[in-house]
């Protein structure tokens, strides 16, 4: 089993800095302060390396790191942790069992970017457990100078800063986020410009979730070469899965981008009481739901999940056997963007109460076929007219579900009850 | 005036949330600050407490109420001390959490989004995924995750909560 962003996970006190040290962290911060690495060279080796960004967009990690404006002084880094996407929980156990790698990476970002200050943005929810933990090694982090002022006498200044938020789905969109940060309510700016034109205070800022953020002391400590190979086939490198739904033994796996769904499913001991696999949301409940014969050999990885027509998100995995109804599903998705659209651009606000409120008449027995057709109206007239993704995201689902299991909502519609009993 | 509506100890709390930021962006400081005196409050917010935020931050009481109302973390009505949140988006939702909120309804004699009489439980009617999906069913307590639960369980958890 290969290890990158959860190496500390089974060890004894897994969120000590003396765990961490122990198993070589800090040692890429370490190297490159002494050898004074050039910036561009470190952006180089996240961009050769094909990181890609684990929070849903999949984009260039490197890539992004070089779009930052040189002319500033000032610049940020910011690190999403605010995971809630449904259907993915693994920045969780990142933060709670190996919150060091956090802060390593982002100090190695933040180095690279050139800012002398990294906030990382946990969700709200996450008071009770990992933001104590993040504080607790953020001190630790302080008391050993990896942090701080004129980090290990390398004349290198930077500070690492914990935020906490206070419940907003929306605010894990990144513009949202730096609202959030600058004290206002969580909705997304139009781009350009983008954040690392003008992001943070108006100032350049690159913003990473923090999984990505999590690998990069590993892929600088082991190489290039190293990371890519660490993926199956033609995918390079690695992605925490969260395996959720009907399972024997829903869990969190780090696989090789590449993995066949089926290794996963194995991995979770099948499906909970051997029942049959019916449908699979691969990626967070945003992306595309696909029946589970089409899903079971694709390898988990961009392209191929592209082709079977949904996408790898966030890596949240949604799993559901024959026994579930997709309009109470789908019901249930639509009632979250509903309660999450920050109300901003009108297609979002009121698409995504017609979605919500279409979905209950159904499941109420008072749709009936012109319903299914609003359905997909209304998706239609949602998708690509927002400022953010999160119309989109309330769209696809919508889209999908009819699709894949047409037969299902039009028994629903015509004979007023579910098709599963 | 101000001083008599924020204690000491919470002022000082604010001061050092004020430090993580650029000394002219005192608005940044507002959320996490609206979590330290709800905690003091009791689990939440009133007109009071959000002028004298404002006027401790030098920013506009609207600015403050903006925030207030944003995000779902923020009570601007007294709820009951310990405050319940069951997941119950389809990770959850597939494993049978719409029972957990039923039992626990029917357990306080409560619905959704209220509090009990004796004002010892508030039972959120939660929207968000709570991130811990291989979990399921699982509730927050306090921001305490309890995961994998059964009607046993909630029974031990709640029954385990103090008066006071």
């Amino acid at each position: 089993m290969i290890k990158v962003c959860t190496q500390t996970f089974d060890h004894k006190d897994p969120s000590s800095i003396q765990t961490y040290t122990k198993l070589g962290g800090y040692s890429a911060w370490r190297e490159i302060l002494n050898q004074q690495t050039p910036k561009s060279q470190v952006i180089g080796v996240i961009k050769d390396s094909q990181l890609k960004g684990k929070g849903g967009a999949g984009f260039l990690t490197g890539l992004k790191w070089s779009f930052i404006s040189p002319n500033e002084s000032q610049k940020y880094l910011v690190c999403n942790s605010d995971e809630s996407e449904p259907g993915t929980c693994k920045d969780r156990d990142i933060l709670r069992y190996n919150p060091h790698s956090v802060i390593e990476g982002m100090l190695i970002a933040c180095y690279a970017i050139g800012a002398s200050v990294g906030y990382n943005y946990l969700r709200g929810e996450f008071i009770g457990d990992q933001w104590k933990v993040t504080n607790n090694a953020i001190k630790e982090a302080y008391e050993h100078n990896f942090i701080g002022d004129n980090i290990l006498g390398s004349n290198v200044s930077i500070d690492i800063i914990p935020l906490i938020g206070a419940g907003a789905y929306i605010v894990g969109e990144e513009t949202a986020m730096l609202e959030s940060i600058e004290g206002k309510r969580g909705m997304p700016r139009i781009k350009p410009p983008f954040p690392a034109v003008q992001g943070l205070y108006g100032k350049p800022t690159i913003i990473n979730n923090t999984e990505t953020i999590a690998s990069v002391p590993y892929i600088i400590k082991n190489g290039i070469d190293w990371y890519k190979n660490l993926g199956e086939g033609d995918a390079h490198g690695v992605k925490m899965f969260c395996m959720s739904g009907h399972l024997n033994k829903p869990k969190v796996i780090e696989a090789p981008l590449g993995t066949p769904f089926s290794k996963l499913l194995d991995e979770c001991n099948g499906i909970l009481n051997n029942k049959k696999l019916k449908a699979v949301i691969p990626g967070g409940s945003s992306v595309p739901v696909v029946k589970g014969e089409v899903i079971m050999d694709t390898p988990m990885d961009y392209e191929p999940l592209m082709k079977i027509g949904t996408m790898l998100g966030s890596g949240g995995v949604i799993v559901m056997d024959e026994t579930t109804c997709m309009v109470s599903v789908l019901e249930r998705i639509s009632r979250f963007y509903y309660a999450e659209s920050c109300g901003q651009c009108t297609p979002c606000r009121e698409g995504t109460g017609w979605l919500y409120k279409t979905l209950v008449k159904i499941r109420a027995g008072q749709g009936n076929q012109s319903d299914l057709d609003l359905l997909n109206r209304v998706a239609n007239q949602i998708e690509g007219h927002c400022i953010c993704a999160l119309g989109d995201a309330a769209a696809m689902p919508v889209k999908s579900f009819l699709t894949n299991f047409w037969d299902e909502f039009e028994y629903y519609v015509e004979k007023k009850q579910s098709m599963i009993i | 005036m101000i001083h008599d509506i924020l204690s000491e100890n919470v002022r000082k709390e604010i001061d050092s949330i004020r430090s993580k930021f650029p000394h002219d962006k005192n608005k940044s400081s507002i959320i996490e600050s609206l979590l330290i005196i709800q905690h003091e409050n009791r689990g939440y917010l009133n007109e009071e407490l959000i002028g004298a935020l404002a006027e401790y931050l030098n920013v506009q009481k609207i600015d403050v109420y903006e925030v207030a109302t944003f995000y779902s973390m923020f009570n601007l009505k007294p709820v009951g001390k310990n405050t319940i949140s069951v997941c119950t988006n389809v990770s959850c939702m597939l494993r049978n959490s719409d029972q957990i909120v039923e039992y626990i309804e029917k357990k306080l004699k409560i619905k959704i989004g209220q509090s009990t009489k004796d004002n010892k439980f508030y039972l959120k009617d939660e929207m968000e995924c709570l991130a811990a999906c291989n979990g399921a069913p699982m509730m927050q307590v306090n921001h305490v995750n309890y995961e994998n639960l059964t009607f046993e369980k909630i029974d031990k958890i709640l029954d385990g909560i103090k008066d006071d």
